[in-house]
């Protein structure tokens, strides 16, 4: 009677714990496009998995609700619940499954052969493994961050500027790196102090991060992934003598005092093309890219921070020139990868297939991750 | 240079991100040494450091905050106690329940309460006369929030109820051989629910500690683990709550270091590989681990449910 009072609890305890992690609505139209999507951290969270969410709500929002259905489940930073959540939305037949986290890309691998009549969708990689139905999907978030050390480094008067990163990997380290770019463009006397923490999710970690770099005298702090919120507290907490750039989503909720201006991601631009393609019949084999100039990439301004009307000028055109290709955005040793993406943005918009597999150097894989 | 890094920056850090830890394996200390392993320590850190989170930012009242995290505490550590002592569960996966249970309530409440991630104002720094002002000495021990302080004060007074009360004997004496405790009057199951109760209790207080007073934030999994170093901890300082201490600053300072790698980089002129910085906390605690075991031993009873006459 104990052990099965023991087991009844146990399974009442797991049974509210599994809660939130299930938005499952079973969609019983045949002609509604069905998408199930999983994600390793809060689709609140102000940073990747709330971009993707966004973008999803968005596409619902411009199908209709009838057309266009999609379930998701969020802070799955175990991998191998991603697996089970990925393997048993397939034999449901989805019609398309996004692993979104640079970290599900080895259980993707395995899975995705198993069901070619399935479409998959993982980012941010370039990496379709070979595979017809598997579509890989990355940023090119150095662009963004270069606008953002543009403007930090206009706006710093201390002279450094810290970063809070996660795993040196992926979008986060093309973040970095742009930004590291955008403020030597300015000026290469600034200082710019980076700290990897090595973790996607470590809050404490992150907001020591930031204690570290204002403890270094920097007046402008950024920082890519979730873990960025301890970072933004710890600048609040300054009371407007630190400010923030955000990455990923609009971070001026997190902190309006603060935030100047956050790079957006809407990959609604690139999932429409998907969408379309898989209804025409196309499971994947294409990598796609998120960009200033598809406007998958996006500066958003905090309205509530004035900036001279001089320097909004000369973002504007610096975004121009980014776009026409005028402005290295990473440094030397990283263009030859840019230089690829760049080239599949361009292609994005035709059939043209580029199933590469030379996107090894971003897999970020140890935990959650974009 | 270097040393001055370490002196103030790193240490002040290291003291910083030891809290959470200290005030969870000083608990989690309690509860093995009267033979309960406790798992859920994680989920119980979630729950305290919301209902904190979720209080300040409704009363903006951090003594509430605190209150409601205590509270917390107290009802997942009688849970935890029941489900152990009570029923006898195996512990390992219980525990395991109680994580699950805690991590998928924290973030289903803040969800349904909170929405998006909202700073709220946590405890301030604390300016203690003469001390505060000390060269060196006061950057680094005494700038610091009352919680930091809070933590660090719950060592000696752990080891000296451990140590040197009647109260610490019975805990010691239900951890090593619970029938002879039970043959001498002791409440084996009264002595157990007291001490997962206030590991509960430390848990939720190592939770507000991040959510109220480090962080001043909440999200999905903000502990990220930590609940479970917590209970590594324990093993590495051998159930000793200094020990248990210095676990958890050598952690936390290796961690430290960490933050810093580029500056010690440039001042020493060569390059320390990411990766190495990375793991380098979770090496040394490992190595030291190995270390601390070959020399003690665990409580007899840790994990084993008591039953009289057994």
């Amino acid at each position: 009677m104990r052990k099965f009072f023991v087991a009844a609890l146990l399974v009442v305890l797991l049974a509210v714990a599994a809660l939130p992690a299930n938005h499952a609505e079973p969609v019983e139209a045949q002609d509604t496009f069905r998408v199930a999507v999983v994600m390793p951290s809060a689709t609140n969270d102000l940073a990747f998995s709330q971009s993707m969410y966004d973008a999803l709500v968005t596409i619902q929002e411009e199908m209709g609700e009838d057309n266009f259905e999609f379930v998701f489940q969020e802070g799955t930073f175990v991998v191998d619940d991603a697996a089970i959540a990925l393997r048993e939305w397939a034999l449901e037949g989805y019609d398309l499954i996004i692993a979104h986290g640079s970290q599900y890309g080895a259980v993707l691998e395995e899975i995705a052969p198993d069901f070619p009549d399935v479409s998959f969708a993982w980012g941010t990689d370039s990496d379709t493994f070979g595979l017809d139905n598997v579509f890989a999907y990355e940023a090119a978030s150095d662009q963004g961050g270069f606008v953002n050390g543009f403007l930090a480094a206009n706006l710093s008067e201390s002279g450094v500027i810290g970063v809070v990163g996660p795993v040196e990997a992926g979008d986060a380290k093309l973040y970095v790196d742009g930004f590291v770019q955008g403020v030597a463009y300015v000026d290469e006397e600034l200082e710019v102090n980076v700290n990897y923490i090595g973790s996607f999710s470590d809050v404490a970690l992150a907001t020591e991060a930031a204690e570290a770099h204002i403890a270094n005298d920097a007046d402008i702090l950024t920082g890519s992934a979730q873990m960025v919120v301890g970072a933004v507290g710890v600048a609040i907490e300054e009371e407007g003598d630190v400010l923030w750039f955000g990455t990923q989503a609009n971070q001026t909720e997190l902190a309006p005092e603060i935030v100047v201006a956050s790079q957006v991601y809407h990959w609604e631009v690139i999932l429409t093309d998907m969408i379309e393609l898989i209804q025409d019949g196309t499971l994947g084999g294409e990598t796609y890219s998120i960009n200033l100039e598809n406007e998958g990439l996006v500066i958003e301004f905090n309205e509530d921070f004035e900036l001279d009307e001089e320097l909004l000028a000369e973002v504007d055109a610096l975004i121009e020139e980014i776009i026409a290709g005028d402005v290295q955005t990473l440094p030397e040793e990283d263009m030859d990868d840019g230089e690829d993406d760049e080239e599949m943005d361009d292609e994005e918009d035709t059939d043209g297939a580029d199933d590469s597999d030379d996107g090894e150097d971003d897999d970020g894989e140890d935990e959650e991750s974009s | 240079m270097l040393d001055e890094i370490f002196r103030t920056t790193v240490l002040a850090s290291a003291i910083r991100l030891a809290t959470p830890y200290i005030f969870a394996s000083m608990g989690e200390t309690f509860s093995q040494r009267s033979g309960v392993l406790n798992l859920g320590v994680e989920g119980i850190m979630l729950l305290g450091a919301f209902a904190s989170y979720y209080t300040v930012l409704e009363t903006g009242s951090l003594v509430l905050g605190l209150l409601a995290a205590i509270g917390t505490g107290l009802l997942m550590g009688l849970v935890t106690a029941f489900v152990s002592v009570t029923l006898k569960a195996e512990q390992g996966i219980s525990g395991i329940g109680i994580y699950l249970f805690g991590l998928g309530l924290s973030e289903m409440l803040f969800k349904r309460l909170v929405g998006t991630p909202t700073h709220v104002k946590g405890f301030p720094k604390v300016d203690i006369p003469v001390l505060t002002d000390l060269p060196v000495l006061g950057e680094v021990l005494f700038n610091h929030n009352i919680m930091i302080y809070l933590a660090f004060l719950t060592v000696p007074l752990s080891a000296c109820i451990l140590n040197r009360t009647t109260l610490g004997l019975q805990i010691r004496a239900v951890g090593q051989t619970p029938e002879a405790a039970d043959a001498m009057g002791i409440s084996v199951a009264r002595v157990r629910y007291f001490t997962v109760t206030l590991g509960g209790v430390m848990s939720s207080l190592a939770g507000a500690s991040l959510s109220i007073a480090l962080v001043n934030f909440f999200q999905g999994n903000l502990t990220a683990g930590q609940g479970f170093i917590a209970v590594a901890l324990v093993y590495f300082g051998a159930w000793r709550p200094y020990w248990v201490m210095a676990g958890a600053m050598l952690f936390s300072t290796v961690n430290a270091l960490q933050l810093q790698i580029k500056t010690i980089e440039s001042a020493l002129s060569f390059d320390i590989p990411d990766e190495f910085a990375v793991m380098a906390p979770y090496v040394v605690t490992i190595l030291t681990l190995i270390i601390a075991s070959q020399r003690v031993e665990q409580p007899t009873a840790l994990t084993k449910p008591f039953e009289r006459g057994e």
